[in-house]
């Protein structure tokens, strides 16, 4: 599902624009000006580095002329320079040490600092963006951006300052050698635009190679992932001839792209190693020829041959860098992708206030329409609600008839296409964020349970938050829950961990966990999405007991309201429990009353409510019938009760 | 909390390690020899710009007569042409190697992805999603880089330093010997260090992981987070996770960044050693100034290999460590697997007998004490019990997703454990209470059930699909739905609701059409209308099959031919529900409670 992708617009976009050219110095530019102290001094470290290299070759070059040569030739002078070449050389090897601790000590530390950056950004923006936009976009994909998009996208950052340096590096080498001979100085340095048009070919070419393979990577970790998540499945229907199938076919493309993007490499790094070494060739031909007309001695040659050869691999550098762009583009664009994606649901200004008792829900005309097949598919229509402090609603209705659709709109998870929904009087789209949440609790179908305590899964704070719930209001929660005993016989109690490395809680003991998180919240609005699917009828039964009771027992006076309760329900005895009924049918409301009104006037209500009386009946008049007939053999029945 | 049943790393040494990957992925030692003889070549291609070095000097410039600039022309042209050919082998033994691994890794990949799929459910739970998936990409993946980064390295880096030493040998002995004296102790002190790295990175690691299992709450549990509007805390909790990954990666690099460049200050203090001492033997007339001015550049064969040993090694030692990861997956024993001298078992009408059966799932209390059934082919069977009473492990054993630790479970007559797990699952079918969707379309998913392998004809598959919505009475529900039998089903079935996740799986299950259906309470979201219809449909439709019915609802054991009541790990009812519920035990009282609720 690829939704959620257009609609962005503004100029403070994260997204870059332009050529590729453009939008790769955008991207380097804008890394860098995010940590400028660490990546001024790892440029100045780097600059020391690459004038220490041209120095080293360039000591290399006179140690020769003043001292190697002329001393075995048998000059005594020479001979007493030995050690002071030695000397000189250790001088010039610990400042070029130096320069590349640096380098690397900051460039690290600048590259550490843009990850966190990224990262930073982007869970800030799956904090703000809307459950649709997450329904819209994998989990799997949002945290690869955390982790693989974000690696690829700063992966340019390991070697730039090493790669300014060598520009550093080239311009000291080429004023040196342009001193020394202009002829040798030209054969020295065409290796350099030599170097740079390979790397452009290169780039060319390792651009798609990479993306493809960083794509497959990425479906290859889905379809095991998913796979994965359906292993029971698998296992039950014994396909998993089906699904190695499935995962091979991904991961023999994924195999094909990793071949391609070593093809690439392996003709690339030989060319970028061949080409110093032909110049170094190239520098000892010409030398000669300078020192046959006495332009130039065996120093220089030297000098400009060790040169290349300490450049073969800073140079590469330039590669490094130009190989990590195309990748880095990527992964730059899969982020700005998600950072620039615009939240539908901005909070407003106003607040909520906190009076006693239930809120007041008001729905005006509501409609959710959402994208499907080029057109819009209807969730809800013309819903109006009315929803006094206090009162207890069920919301009934079969599958798939708009029930989460409506409650979710209450905790405003999402806004309505049409109409409004008002809390108190108050538009829920004016009110401030956080305003809602204070006050409205919704306990959905499937439990999140955070890696951390029994507490903290509970409160939903940390221990001293302002607000957070003591130990006692904990227990309380749990108690009306009927969670209280399972916390209980953990080791550890209120804090045990919880989640994938903690204990694993049964389905129905989530769902009762989620409802004392919700409870604990002493919200005036409960909502219940079909909260305890998962639990025993009798389990259900005293739960929403106790809450019926637990409600009553917090106003301030007895004429109070208590809170207001939403809950998809099914099983009637929930139901029973209801002040009013709506029954929602094809996303409309198709009628709202008491339970026995509408189970009275409403015939769609009264086939869902009476369900299994009317099949325990028809049951009963089948067997009688059977009786009758003489009929034993269940197994035979349907041959001739089929209507 | 229960331990993973799959280990975190294979045990096997460095070399075991190796040994058993090339066993499994065999496609990575094909050719190894020509690859070799052709990398000898390639590192030989290293040694002509120093060779070429000193005979320009030596015998051009220095040369009798003055510079003999023709002389020096020639000698370059080969050596250029020698430098080629050098290349040209460094691209052929790349190619080489990347193939061949590749293929073998993707091998490796597949053989362990089959092989979590035939653990037991019960092992896969043991182990993290997430955890499992990793084994067959990113620690697949490290393999792989280090292969096209530092395997070709580390290859290429030995056979120069062995081709350097050689020339070197040939011009002098004693300068070779100071060389090697100087760059060994640097060897290993960086080797010491390396494990100072090396934890280093582990806390890395470390961290990252840390930060994704964050990240993760805030994406996972989105919902959540703004229904209880805990974002600020959530977003706290991932800042630190994010700051601590950054200080732990700029620790690591500190020590990496210091480590590297006490290499190249020793590197390059080797320069000042061969000029002071070169020269002092070239004096004693033991080597020329070329020669010298030769072992400049030779020593530079010798700086990036040393350099990068510590961080091939390293990387080295992750790609094991992946390996070894990978490994563990294959290494974990198959706790429900076929046995030698397995059956298939034919199709037909099944009927299931448990036998003194127990049940203790691993480092947990018994669940089951000593369970005897007997179920009758053709019968709708409800098992009921409160939470905790057993009743689903009872749903388990019976499809075989574990095996009893007493007693046995026979499937007409036959222990499940002498079946072949292929006729067992095409004759038994579980429906788990948490039908798991795939990302695709209604129609997709249902399909899916088609076994072995849905029809390659689209239409096919659409009127089998629509055979089955219709026989189950959906065919409204799918009208509803925004696109019909295409609407997308999203992540893991997101984008239905809980009720009509179960109304796909149902349909599937239907169209994979076993001689015995279990269904753990497969219906427990979906309104009574719908479940009631859909009960009915299963009846009309699975005549001549068997059905055992998990459920809290009890119309689904009003509806069954017989119901076995279980109450704390023991069968304690078994009979017709009208007699059961006449009778005043467990299921009357169950079924009052029942009644009272739903009327």
């Amino acid at each position: 599902m690829g939704a959620g992708r257009d609609g962005r617009a503004g100029d403070d976009r994260t997204t870059l624009s332009g050529s590729r050219l453009r939008r790769s110095a955008t991207l380097v530019w804008r890394g860098m000006r995010s940590e400028p102290r660490l990546y001024v001094l790892a440029v100045g470290a780097s600059a020391v580095f690459g004038a220490a290299t041209v120095a080293v070759s360039r000591a290399v070059g006179w140690a020769t002329d003043a001292v190697v040569v002329p001393a075995i030739a048998g000059d005594p002078d020479a001979r007493s320079r030995i050690w002071v070449a030695g000397l000189v050389l250790a001088a010039v090897a610990l400042t070029l040490a130096l320069g590349v601790a640096g380098r690397r000590i900051w460039a690290g530390y600048g590259f550490a600092a843009i990850q966190a950056h990224h990262r930073r950004g982007l869970s800030r923006q799956y904090l703000r963006l809307p459950v649709s936009w997450h329904r819209a976009h994998p989990a799997g994909r949002l945290l690869s951006a955390a982790s693989a998009d974000v690696e690829a996208a700063t992966g340019v950052f390991n070697p730039l300052p090493f790669a300014l340096g060598v520009v550093v590096m080239i311009g000291v080498a080429a004023g040196m050698l342009l001193a020394v001979d202009v002829w040798l100085a030209v054969a020295a340095l065409l290796v350099v635009p030599a170097a740079i048009a390979a790397n452009v070919v290169f780039q060319r070419h390792m651009t798609p190679a990479v993306t493809r393979a960083q794509q497959l990577r990425a479906e290859v970790a889905d379809v095991a992932h998913e796979s994965f998540e359906g292993a029971l499945l698998v296992t039950s229907l014994g396909t998993a001839d089906r699904e190695e199938r499935r995962f091979a076919e991904r991961t023999d493309a994924l195999r094909a792209a990793n071949v391609r993007v070593g093809t690439v490499r392996a003709v690339f790094d030989p060319v970028i190693e061949l080409l110093p070494s032909l110049g170094t060739l190239a520098v000892l031909g010409v030398g000669t020829w300078r020192a046959s007309t006495g332009a130039v001695d065996a120093g220089d040659v030297v000098t400009a041959a060790y040169l290349l050869t300490v450049m073969a691999v800073p140079v590469r550098a330039f590669g490094w860098v130009l190989g990590e762009l195309p990748r880095a583009l990527v992964g730059y664009d899969r982020i700005a992708g998600i950072l620039d994606a615009p939240s539908t649901l901005s909070p407003g200004s106003q607040a909520l206030p906190r009076a006693a008792g239930g809120l007041a829900v008001r729905l005006e005309g509501v409609g959710v329409d959402v994208p499907a097949a080029g057109t819009a598919a209807t969730l809800l229509d013309g819903v109006d609600l009315d929803v006094a402090p206090g009162t207890t609603v069920a919301v009934v209705g079969s599958t798939g008839a708009g029930k989460t659709t409506l409650v979710s709109l209450l905790a405003r998870l999402s806004d309505p296409t049409r109409g409004r929904v008002l809390l108190d009087d108050a538009d829920v789209r004016d009110l401030a964020a956080g305003e809602v949440p204070a006050q409205v609790a919704l306990v959905t179908q499937q439990t999140f349970v955070f890696e951390d305590t029994v507490r903290a899964n509970v409160t939903l704070a940390d221990p001293g938050d302002d607000g957070a719930p003591d130990d006692a209001a904990v227990w309380e929660a749990l108690r009306v829950a009927r969670v209280d005993d399972v916390v209980r016989a953990l080791p550890g109690g209120l804090d045990a961990p919880l989640g994938e490395r903690g204990a694993n809680l049964s389905g129905g003991q989530r769902q009762r966990l989620a409802v004392a998180r919700a409870l604990v919240r002493r919200p005036r609005l409960l909502v219940l999405d079909d909260a305890t699917s998962a639990v025993d009828p009798r389990v259900e039964a005293e739960i929403l007991g106790s809450l019926a009771s637990a409600r009553g027992g917090r106003g301030d006076g007895d004429d109070v309201p208590g809170t207001t309760v939403v809950m998809v329900a099914y099983r009637m005895s929930s139901v029973a429990l209801a002040d009013v009924v709506v029954h929602l049918e094809g996303g409309r409301v198709a009628d709202v009353g008491p339970h026995a009104d509408l189970l009275a006037r409403d015939a769609g209500y009264r086939a869902l409510a009476t369900a299994y009386e009317q099949e325990t009946a028809r049951r009963a008049r089948e067997l009688a019938d059977e009786a009758a007939a003489g009929e034993r053999l269940p197994g035979d029945e349907q041959l001739e009760g089929t209507p | 909390m229960s331990t993973s049943r799959i280990a975190a790393a294979s045990e096997l040494g460095v070399l075991a390690t190796l040994r058993r990957g090339v066993q499994i992925s065999p496609q990575i030692v094909d050719g190894l020899w020509l690859t070799l003889a052709l990398a000898v070549l390639a590192a030989a291609g290293r040694v002509v710009v120093p060779v070429a070095v000193q005979r320009t000097i030596d015998d051009g410039i220095l040369a009798g007569g003055g510079p003999d600039a023709g002389r020096v022309a020639l000698l370059t042209g080969l050596a250029a042409g020698a430098v080629v050919v050098a290349g040209l082998c460094t691209a052929v033994v790349n190619v080489r190697l990347f193939r061949r691994t590749e293929a073998g890794l993707a091998a490796l990949r597949v053989q362990a992805f089959r092989h979590v799929h035939d653990l037991s459910t019960l092992a896969q739970g043991t182990e993290r999603r997430g955890a499992l998936v990793s084994r067959v990409t990113s620690d697949v993946d490290t393999i792989s880089l280090f292969v096209q980064w530092g395997g070709i390295q580390l290859l290429v880096s030995t056979l120069q330093v062995l081709v350097a030493t050689a020339l070197m040998a040939v011009y002098s002995w004693q300068l070779t010997l100071v060389v090697w004296a100087c760059f060994v102790p640097l060897f290993l002190v960086l080797r010491r260090a390396q494990g100072t790295v090396n934890r280093a990175y582990a806390a890395v690691r470390q961290a990252v992981g840390a930060m994704l299992g964050a990240i993760s709450e805030a994406v996972v549990g989105a919902e959540t987070v703004r229904a209880y509007g805990v974002a600020a805390r959530t977003g706290r909790r991932v800042d630190a996770a994010v700051e601590h990954t950054r200080a732990t990666q700029a620790r690591a690099q500190l020590l990496v960044s210091s480590v590297f460049s006490s290499g190249v200050l020793v590197a390059n203090l080797v320069l000042a050693v061969v000029v002071v001492v070169g020269t002092l033997l070239g004096v004693g007339g033991g080597l020329t100034a070329g020669q010298v001015v030769a072992f400049l550049f030779l020593v530079q064969l010798f700086t990036g290999p040393v350099q990068q040993a510590t961080e091939i090694l390293n990387e080295l030692q992750n790609a094991v460590a992946g390996w070894r990861r990978v490994l563990a997956v294959l290494e974990t024993p198959l706790d429900v697997a076929d046995a030698d001298d397995a059956t298939a078992s034919p199709r037909g009408p099944a009927a299931v007998t448990l036998r003194g059966v127990r049940y203790a799932y691993p480092d947990g209390p018994e669940v089951l004490h000593g369970v005897d059934l007997e179920l009758p082919a053709r019968r709708k069977v409800a098992v009921v019990g409160r939470t905790g009473s057993g009743k689903t492990t009872v749903a388990k054993l019976v499809a075989r997703l574990m095996d009893p630790t007493e007693g046995e479970v026979l499937l007409d007559g036959v222990d499940l454990r002498r079946l072949t797990l292929a006729s067992l699952r095409e004759r038994v079918v579980l429906v788990p209470q948490e039908g798991f969707l795939f990302d695709g379309t209604v129609e997709q998913n249902v399909a899916y059930g088609l076994r072995p392998d849905p029809p390659s004809d689209p239409a096919e598959t659409r009127a089998r699909v629509t055979g089955a919505v219709d026989a189950l009475g959906l065919t409204d529900w799918v009208a509803g739905l925004p696109r019909g039998l295409d609407t997308p089903v999203g992540q893991r079935g997101e984008a239905l609701s809980a009720g009509e996740r179960q109304l796909v799986a149902i349909a599937r299950a239907y169209l994979a059409a076993p001689d015995l259906l279990v269904l753990d309470e497969a219906t427990s979201a979906v309104d009574p209308a719908a479940e009631v219809r859909i009960a009915r449909a299963l009846d009309s439709l699975t005549s001549g099959r068997s059905t055992i019915t998990i459920a809290h609802r009890l119309s689904t054991a009003e509806a069954s031919d017989l119901v076995v009541v279980v109450d704390d790990g023991r069968v304690v009812e078994v009979g017709g529900h009208a007699e059961l519920a006449a009778a005043g035990g467990v299921y009357a009282r169950m079924h009052a409670s029942w009644v009272a609720q739903t009327r």
